[in-house]
């Protein structure tokens, strides 16, 4: 598992960190729903969470693709770490002999 | 497409955290019972994986993108529920860290993408494979599963703004499940191309659940 690990997670920190800047700025389908039928301004009230790095961009860096890239970059780690500690918190408990 | 705050009222959206919760109670236990020591790394990976691949946006008709979802990609690789905890992993820290999907519908969006997008999914990528059998079942399996999964998420999303008051399901329904219909075709491919890979490369992986 080992080497095949480290190749996928690579290639999703490259993705996360050298793609996403360049991602599509179109809205996405909902958003592009929300427009056409009237309701997009309900979703532009202050949002309940006042999150760190709203829009994946991270705050203050002037850099629009850097902050997006260091955006990546953090999620991917975090996910990444949630994933494995759930794994291993949750996985099948061998019966004791 | 993740639903901001907002989108949807107060009955709505308890509802679906309601209804996320269970679900995401239920994967757990399940996932206790199934997942094996060697799929702990698979399940860091996907998070990290489908997390990257719901950044990159790809353009589809008319001034307008889509985002993959992953759900069944995941399901095929670690079981639909483990796929579904993977899921609702991250769009927690996508509310929470980057203000992607609000925090009030955080259920209804881990339902449609994380419940239906995974769960179903994964149940309609199995159903065609057992109907056509090997290989060729597998990957018509994977890529019609996916397809519906981003349509049926989108068709549920429909009806919770329509339950909501935000916009009539006759408006809201043909719209969002046009635009999906492309976005869908998206992440067929994307599915079908990762599944492939991992196919030649690894077939041991997807031993468990196709």
């Amino acid at each position: 598992m080992e080497k095949w690990i480290i190749i996928l997670l690579g290639v999703a920190v490259l993705a996360a960190v050298f793609l996403s800047p360049f991602a599509s700025t179109k809205p996405d389908g909902l958003e592009r729903v929300a427009e056409d039928k009237g309701f997009l301004e309900r979703g532009e009230e202050p949002q309940v969470v006042n999150s760190p790095i709203p829009d994946y961009a991270v705050p203050g860096i002037k850099n629009e693709k850097l902050a997006t890239s260091i955006a990546g970059l953090v999620g991917v780690i975090i996910v990444a770490a949630l994933g494995f500690g759930l794994g291993a918190i949750l996985k099948k408990k061998e019966k004791i002999q | 497409m993740h639903i901001p705050d907002g989108f949807l009222n107060a009955e709505t959206w308890v509802t679906m955290d309601v209804v996320a919760g269970l679900g995401v109670a239920y994967a757990i236990k399940k996932t206790k019972t199934s997942l094996g020591e060697r799929q702990i790394p698979l399940m860091g990976v996907m998070a990290a994986f489908i997390f990257a691949a719901q950044m990159l946006n790809f353009p589809v008709a008319g001034g307008t993108s889509g985002h993959f979802i992953g759900g069944v990609m995941a399901a095929v690789l670690l079981g639909p529920w483990a796929a579904t905890l993977v899921m609702s992993t991250i769009f927690i820290v996508q509310c929470l860290l980057f203000q992607d999907g609000g925090l009030t519908a955080l259920g209804a969006n881990i339902f449609n993408m994380g419940i239906i997008g995974t769960v179903l999914g994964y149940y309609i990528y199995r159903g065609i494979g057992i109907f056509f059998g090997s290989k060729k079942g597998l990957f018509w399996g994977v890529g019609i599963a996916s397809w519906l999964a981003v349509v049926l998420a989108a068709t549920f999303c429909s009806i919770e703004l329509a339950f909501s008051g935000t916009v009539p399901l006759r408006v809201a329904l043909p719209a969002m499940a046009g635009v999906h219909a492309f976005i869908g075709i998206g992440e067929a491919i994307i599915t079908v191309g990762v599944i492939r890979l991992i196919l030649k490369a690894r077939p041991d992986l997807l031993q468990r659940y196709a």
